[in-house]
Protein backbone atom coordinates (compact mmCIF):
# COMPACT_ATOMS: atom_id res chain seq x y z
CA UNK A 1 0.00 0.00 0.00
CA UNK A 2 2.77 2.09 1.03
CA UNK A 3 4.52 1.37 -1.70
CA UNK A 4 1.56 2.18 -4.08
CA UNK A 5 1.33 5.39 -2.61
CA UNK A 6 4.68 6.34 -3.11
CA UNK A 7 4.75 5.43 -6.53
CA UNK A 8 1.78 7.19 -7.27
CA UNK A 9 3.55 10.08 -5.93
CA UNK A 10 6.81 9.67 -7.84
CA UNK A 11 4.43 9.75 -10.96
CA UNK A 12 2.73 12.25 -10.38
CA UNK A 13 5.68 14.29 -9.77
CA UNK A 14 7.17 13.32 -12.63
CA UNK A 15 4.50 14.23 -15.14
CA UNK A 16 4.86 17.86 -13.06
CA UNK A 17 8.03 18.05 -14.24
CA UNK A 18 7.30 16.76 -17.50
CA UNK A 19 4.72 19.24 -17.92
CA UNK A 20 7.42 21.78 -16.48
CA UNK A 21 9.81 21.34 -18.46
CA UNK A 22 7.55 21.15 -22.01
CA UNK A 23 6.66 24.68 -20.63
CA UNK A 24 10.41 25.82 -19.89
CA UNK A 25 11.83 24.42 -23.52
CA UNK A 26 9.45 25.98 -25.54
CA UNK A 27 9.96 29.10 -24.03
CA UNK A 28 7.06 30.15 -22.41
CA UNK A 29 7.34 33.46 -20.46
CA UNK A 30 4.19 34.40 -18.72
CA UNK A 31 3.22 37.82 -18.15
CA UNK A 32 0.86 40.21 -17.17
CA UNK A 33 -1.45 41.57 -19.87
CA UNK A 34 -1.00 44.97 -20.36
CA UNK A 35 -4.18 47.00 -20.30
CA UNK A 36 -3.82 49.14 -23.27
CA UNK A 37 -6.76 52.12 -22.42
CA UNK A 38 -5.68 53.86 -25.57
CA UNK A 39 -8.56 53.87 -27.64
CA UNK A 40 -11.38 51.54 -25.93
CA UNK A 41 -12.98 50.99 -29.28
CA UNK A 42 -9.90 49.64 -31.80
CA UNK A 43 -9.50 47.74 -28.18
CA UNK A 44 -12.33 45.84 -28.71
CA UNK A 45 -11.74 44.99 -31.93
CA UNK A 46 -7.99 43.88 -31.31
CA UNK A 47 -9.57 41.30 -28.46
CA UNK A 48 -12.96 40.17 -30.86
CA UNK A 49 -10.64 39.66 -33.62
CA UNK A 50 -7.82 38.16 -31.15
CA UNK A 51 -10.59 35.28 -29.61
CA UNK A 52 -11.14 33.59 -33.39
CA UNK A 53 -7.13 33.32 -33.67
CA UNK A 54 -5.23 30.45 -31.66
CA UNK A 55 -2.18 31.44 -29.62
CA UNK A 56 0.67 28.70 -30.82
CA UNK A 57 2.14 28.58 -27.72
CA UNK A 58 -0.37 27.44 -25.39
CA UNK A 59 -2.32 25.64 -28.07
CA UNK A 60 -5.66 25.30 -25.88
CA UNK A 61 -6.13 29.09 -25.55
CA UNK A 62 -7.02 32.02 -28.14
CA UNK A 63 -4.46 35.06 -28.64
CA UNK A 64 -6.95 36.82 -26.44
CA UNK A 65 -6.29 35.05 -23.36
CA UNK A 66 -3.19 34.07 -23.64
CA UNK A 67 -0.49 36.11 -21.40
CA UNK A 68 2.50 34.05 -23.32
CA UNK A 69 4.94 36.53 -25.26
CA UNK A 70 4.33 35.57 -29.13
CA UNK A 71 0.28 36.23 -27.99
CA UNK A 72 1.20 39.61 -26.68
CA UNK A 73 3.57 40.26 -30.46
CA UNK A 74 0.97 38.84 -32.41
CA UNK A 75 -1.81 41.22 -30.36
CA UNK A 76 0.68 43.92 -31.12
CA UNK A 77 0.40 42.98 -34.50
CA UNK A 78 -3.30 42.91 -34.43
CA UNK A 79 -3.16 46.49 -32.95
CA UNK A 80 -1.13 47.82 -35.46
CA UNK A 81 -2.97 46.75 -38.81
CA UNK A 82 -5.91 47.60 -37.62
CA UNK A 83 -4.78 51.17 -36.83
CA UNK A 84 -3.11 50.83 -40.72
CA UNK A 85 -6.89 50.89 -41.48
CA UNK A 86 -6.43 46.69 -42.47
CA UNK A 87 -9.87 44.99 -42.70
CA UNK A 88 -10.07 42.00 -40.42
CA UNK A 89 -9.94 39.54 -43.34
CA UNK A 90 -6.25 40.78 -44.42
CA UNK A 91 -5.24 40.77 -41.11
CA UNK A 92 -6.33 36.89 -40.23
CA UNK A 93 -4.79 36.39 -43.86
CA UNK A 94 -1.80 37.86 -43.42
CA UNK A 95 -1.76 35.65 -39.77
CA UNK A 96 -2.13 32.37 -41.81
CA UNK A 97 0.27 32.88 -44.73
CA UNK A 98 2.78 32.80 -41.87
CA UNK A 99 1.31 29.87 -39.21
CA UNK A 100 -0.98 28.31 -41.08
CA UNK A 101 -4.60 27.44 -40.84
CA UNK A 102 -3.65 26.39 -37.47
CA UNK A 103 -4.10 29.56 -35.83
CA UNK A 104 -7.53 29.92 -36.73
CA UNK A 105 -9.37 28.68 -33.71
CA UNK A 106 -12.66 27.69 -35.69
CA UNK A 107 -11.35 25.32 -38.10
CA UNK A 108 -12.43 26.11 -41.53
CA UNK A 109 -13.82 23.58 -43.66
CA UNK A 110 -12.03 22.55 -45.70
CA UNK A 111 -9.96 18.84 -47.43
CA UNK A 112 -8.07 18.52 -44.67
CA UNK A 113 -11.00 19.28 -41.72
CA UNK A 114 -13.71 17.10 -43.27
CA UNK A 115 -13.07 14.51 -41.15
CA UNK A 116 -13.31 16.80 -38.11
CA UNK A 117 -16.29 18.56 -39.75
CA UNK A 118 -18.89 15.65 -41.00
CA UNK A 119 -16.71 12.63 -38.97
CA UNK A 120 -19.32 12.95 -36.04
CA UNK A 121 -22.02 12.96 -38.49
CA UNK A 122 -20.67 9.81 -40.28
CA UNK A 123 -20.41 7.97 -36.60
CA UNK A 124 -23.97 9.48 -35.80
CA UNK A 125 -25.44 8.36 -39.15
CA UNK A 126 -23.38 4.47 -38.41
CA UNK A 127 -24.84 4.55 -35.09
CA UNK A 128 -28.23 4.43 -36.08
CA UNK A 129 -27.75 2.19 -39.03
CA UNK A 130 -26.53 -0.42 -36.45
CA UNK A 131 -29.79 0.68 -34.20
CA UNK A 132 -31.94 0.42 -36.66
CA UNK A 133 -30.74 -3.33 -37.86
CA UNK A 134 -30.46 -4.39 -34.03
CA UNK A 135 -34.44 -3.54 -33.82
CA UNK A 136 -35.04 -5.13 -36.87
CA UNK A 137 -33.56 -8.34 -35.96
CA UNK A 138 -34.65 -7.97 -32.37
CA UNK A 139 -38.81 -7.73 -33.61
CA UNK A 140 -38.18 -10.58 -36.04
CA UNK A 141 -36.86 -12.70 -32.80
CA UNK A 142 -40.15 -12.13 -31.07
CA UNK A 143 -42.66 -14.13 -32.90
CA UNK A 144 -46.14 -14.81 -31.45
CA UNK A 145 -46.56 -17.91 -31.14
CA UNK A 146 -50.29 -19.98 -29.90
CA UNK A 147 -49.72 -22.26 -27.15
CA UNK A 148 -49.52 -25.73 -26.74
CA UNK A 149 -52.40 -27.52 -25.22
CA UNK A 150 -50.20 -28.44 -22.43
CA UNK A 151 -48.50 -25.00 -22.02
CA UNK A 152 -52.08 -23.82 -21.88
CA UNK A 153 -53.26 -25.92 -19.25
CA UNK A 154 -50.41 -24.79 -17.15
CA UNK A 155 -51.30 -21.12 -17.52
CA UNK A 156 -54.83 -21.77 -16.72
CA UNK A 157 -54.13 -23.72 -13.61
CA UNK A 158 -51.43 -20.96 -12.59
CA UNK A 159 -53.95 -18.35 -13.15
CA UNK A 160 -56.80 -20.00 -11.18
CA UNK A 161 -54.14 -19.79 -8.22
CA UNK A 162 -53.52 -16.63 -8.20
CA UNK A 163 -56.92 -15.68 -8.26
CA UNK A 164 -57.95 -17.86 -5.09
CA UNK A 165 -55.22 -15.78 -3.87
CA UNK A 166 -57.04 -12.68 -4.51
CA UNK A 167 -60.47 -13.69 -2.98
CA UNK A 168 -58.99 -15.22 0.08
CA UNK B 1 -18.47 -15.31 -31.87
CA UNK B 2 -18.69 -12.00 -33.09
CA UNK B 3 -19.90 -10.89 -29.55
CA UNK B 4 -15.98 -11.33 -28.42
CA UNK B 5 -15.01 -9.91 -32.29
CA UNK B 6 -16.36 -6.80 -32.65
CA UNK B 7 -15.21 -5.42 -29.35
CA UNK B 8 -11.62 -6.58 -30.40
CA UNK B 9 -11.81 -4.95 -34.07
CA UNK B 10 -12.98 -1.70 -32.04
CA UNK B 11 -10.21 -1.95 -29.30
CA UNK B 12 -7.78 -2.30 -32.23
CA UNK B 13 -8.63 0.49 -33.60
CA UNK B 14 -8.64 2.58 -30.82
CA UNK B 15 -5.13 1.01 -29.72
CA UNK B 16 -4.14 2.19 -33.42
CA UNK B 17 -5.41 5.40 -33.69
CA UNK B 18 -3.68 6.01 -29.69
CA UNK B 19 -0.35 4.89 -30.79
CA UNK B 20 -0.35 7.28 -33.81
CA UNK B 21 -2.13 10.34 -32.19
CA UNK B 22 0.02 9.63 -28.92
CA UNK B 23 3.37 10.15 -30.80
CA UNK B 24 2.37 13.16 -32.36
CA UNK B 25 3.79 15.98 -31.06
CA UNK B 26 1.60 18.50 -30.77
CA UNK B 27 3.62 21.68 -30.45
CA UNK B 28 5.09 20.78 -34.56
CA UNK B 29 3.12 22.97 -36.74
CA UNK B 30 2.79 22.28 -40.46
CA UNK B 31 4.37 25.30 -41.65
CA UNK B 32 2.68 27.27 -44.48
CA UNK B 33 6.21 28.79 -45.59
CA UNK B 34 7.84 25.47 -46.94
CA UNK B 35 8.31 25.53 -50.37
CA UNK B 36 7.77 29.91 -50.47
CA UNK B 37 10.04 32.24 -50.63
CA UNK B 38 11.84 32.94 -47.44
CA UNK B 39 10.50 36.41 -45.87
CA UNK B 40 12.86 39.04 -46.83
CA UNK B 41 14.50 41.26 -44.35
CA UNK B 42 17.55 43.93 -43.62
CA UNK B 43 18.42 44.22 -39.70
CA UNK B 44 21.41 45.14 -38.17
CA UNK B 45 24.13 42.72 -37.16
CA UNK B 46 24.65 41.77 -33.86
CA UNK B 47 28.49 42.16 -32.93
CA UNK B 48 28.39 45.43 -35.76
CA UNK B 49 25.04 47.43 -35.91
CA UNK B 50 26.44 49.80 -37.96
CA UNK B 51 26.08 46.81 -41.05
CA UNK B 52 23.26 45.64 -42.10
CA UNK B 53 22.26 42.01 -43.53
CA UNK B 54 19.58 40.85 -45.22
CA UNK B 55 18.14 37.42 -46.76
CA UNK B 56 18.53 38.79 -50.34
CA UNK B 57 22.15 38.54 -50.33
CA UNK B 58 22.35 34.66 -49.49
CA UNK B 59 20.52 34.61 -53.06
CA UNK B 60 22.29 31.67 -54.72
CA UNK B 61 23.28 30.18 -51.41
CA UNK B 62 22.04 27.20 -49.63
CA UNK B 63 21.81 28.26 -46.31
CA UNK B 64 20.48 27.37 -42.96
CA UNK B 65 18.59 30.57 -40.75
CA UNK B 66 18.76 29.53 -37.30
CA UNK B 67 16.38 31.28 -34.55
CA UNK B 68 17.83 31.66 -31.02
CA UNK B 69 17.80 34.13 -27.94
CA UNK B 70 19.48 34.03 -24.41
CA UNK B 71 16.45 33.22 -22.87
CA UNK B 72 15.30 30.61 -24.58
CA UNK B 73 16.33 27.60 -23.14
CA UNK B 74 16.41 24.95 -25.39
CA UNK B 75 18.62 27.07 -27.64
CA UNK B 76 21.46 26.44 -25.03
CA UNK B 77 20.67 22.97 -25.33
CA UNK B 78 21.20 23.23 -29.19
CA UNK B 79 24.31 26.16 -29.21
CA UNK B 80 26.75 22.70 -28.79
CA UNK B 81 25.13 21.03 -31.67
CA UNK B 82 25.19 24.01 -33.72
CA UNK B 83 28.47 24.61 -33.47
CA UNK B 84 29.48 21.45 -34.13
CA UNK B 85 27.29 21.52 -37.44
CA UNK B 86 28.87 24.90 -37.85
CA UNK B 87 32.66 23.11 -37.87
CA UNK B 88 32.00 20.62 -40.14
CA UNK B 89 31.11 23.29 -43.18
CA UNK B 90 28.63 21.62 -44.84
CA UNK B 91 26.67 24.61 -44.99
CA UNK B 92 26.69 28.44 -43.39
CA UNK B 93 24.58 29.09 -40.34
CA UNK B 94 23.02 32.28 -39.83
CA UNK B 95 21.57 33.31 -36.61
CA UNK B 96 18.27 35.47 -35.94
CA UNK B 97 18.60 36.48 -32.41
CA UNK B 98 15.24 37.02 -31.37
CA UNK B 99 14.34 39.70 -29.21
CA UNK B 100 17.28 39.89 -27.12
CA UNK B 101 19.10 42.38 -25.23
CA UNK B 102 22.12 42.80 -27.86
CA UNK B 103 24.93 42.95 -24.68
CA UNK B 104 23.23 39.48 -23.12
CA UNK B 105 23.59 37.86 -26.43
CA UNK B 106 26.93 39.09 -27.13
CA UNK B 107 27.53 37.55 -23.94
CA UNK B 108 26.17 34.14 -24.53
CA UNK B 109 28.23 34.15 -27.90
CA UNK B 110 31.67 35.03 -25.91
CA UNK B 111 30.70 32.50 -23.27
CA UNK B 112 29.24 29.43 -25.58
CA UNK B 113 30.89 29.93 -28.85
CA UNK B 114 29.63 31.29 -31.98
CA UNK B 115 28.46 28.52 -34.83
CA UNK B 116 27.22 31.56 -37.27
CA UNK B 117 28.82 33.23 -40.18
CA UNK B 118 26.43 35.85 -38.23
CA UNK B 119 23.72 37.02 -36.24
CA UNK B 120 21.25 39.70 -36.52
CA UNK B 121 19.10 41.43 -34.17
CA UNK B 122 15.47 41.19 -34.71
CA UNK B 123 14.69 43.02 -31.45
CA UNK B 124 11.06 43.43 -31.56
CA UNK B 125 10.06 39.81 -33.07
CA UNK B 126 8.73 41.55 -36.10
CA UNK B 127 11.01 39.21 -38.42
CA UNK B 128 10.37 36.24 -36.01
CA UNK B 129 6.59 36.75 -36.92
CA UNK B 130 7.23 37.17 -40.79
CA UNK B 131 8.84 33.55 -40.05
CA UNK B 132 5.59 31.72 -38.30
CA UNK B 133 8.25 31.31 -35.49
CA UNK B 134 6.44 30.39 -31.77
CA UNK B 135 8.82 28.51 -30.01
CA UNK B 136 13.03 29.35 -30.59
CA UNK B 137 14.72 28.02 -31.70
CA UNK B 138 13.75 27.66 -34.82
CA UNK B 139 15.80 26.72 -37.66
CA UNK B 140 14.98 26.87 -41.67
CA UNK B 141 16.94 25.37 -44.47
CA UNK B 142 16.88 27.81 -47.48
CA UNK B 143 17.67 27.12 -51.14
CA UNK B 144 19.57 29.37 -53.71
CA UNK B 145 16.21 30.69 -54.97
CA UNK B 146 15.52 31.99 -51.39
CA UNK B 147 13.24 29.24 -51.36
CA UNK B 148 12.57 27.63 -47.70
CA UNK B 149 12.93 23.87 -47.87
CA UNK B 150 12.59 22.66 -44.59
CA UNK B 151 12.08 23.95 -40.84
CA UNK B 152 12.91 22.57 -37.48
CA UNK B 153 10.54 23.65 -34.69
CA UNK B 154 12.58 22.95 -31.43
CA UNK B 155 16.47 21.91 -31.39
CA UNK B 156 18.05 20.22 -34.60
CA UNK B 157 19.71 17.05 -32.94
CA UNK B 158 21.90 15.15 -34.49
CA UNK B 159 19.35 12.68 -36.33
CA UNK B 160 17.54 15.58 -37.72
CA UNK B 161 21.00 16.79 -39.05
CA UNK B 162 22.10 14.01 -40.65
CA UNK B 163 18.98 12.64 -41.74
CA UNK B 164 16.82 15.76 -42.92
CA UNK B 165 19.24 19.05 -43.65
CA UNK B 166 22.69 17.20 -44.47
CA UNK B 167 20.84 15.41 -47.31
CA UNK B 168 18.68 18.04 -48.32
CA UNK B 169 22.28 20.46 -48.52
CA UNK B 170 23.48 18.07 -50.65
CA UNK B 171 20.50 17.87 -52.52
CA UNK B 172 20.05 21.63 -53.13
CA UNK B 173 23.97 22.49 -54.08
CA UNK B 174 24.17 19.89 -56.96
Amino acid sequence: MKRAVSAAITIKSSIAFALLMSCVSFSIVAKEAQPSAADPVLEARVMKLSKELRCLVCQNETLADSRADLAEDLRGQIREQMKAGRSDKEIISYLTERYGKFILYNPPVDPTTYLLWFGPFVLLLGGLLLLFRYLKQRRELIIEQPLSADERQRAETLLRIEQGKETA
Amino acid sequence: MSRFVIPLVLFVILVVFLAIGLRRDPHEIPSPLINKPAPAFKLSQLKDPAQSFSAEEMKGKVWVLNVWASWCFSCREEHPLLLEYARSKAVPIYGLNSKDKPEDALSWLAELGDPYVLSVSDLDGRVGIDYGVYGAPETYLIDRNGIIRFKQVGPVTPDIWTEKFLPLVKELNQ
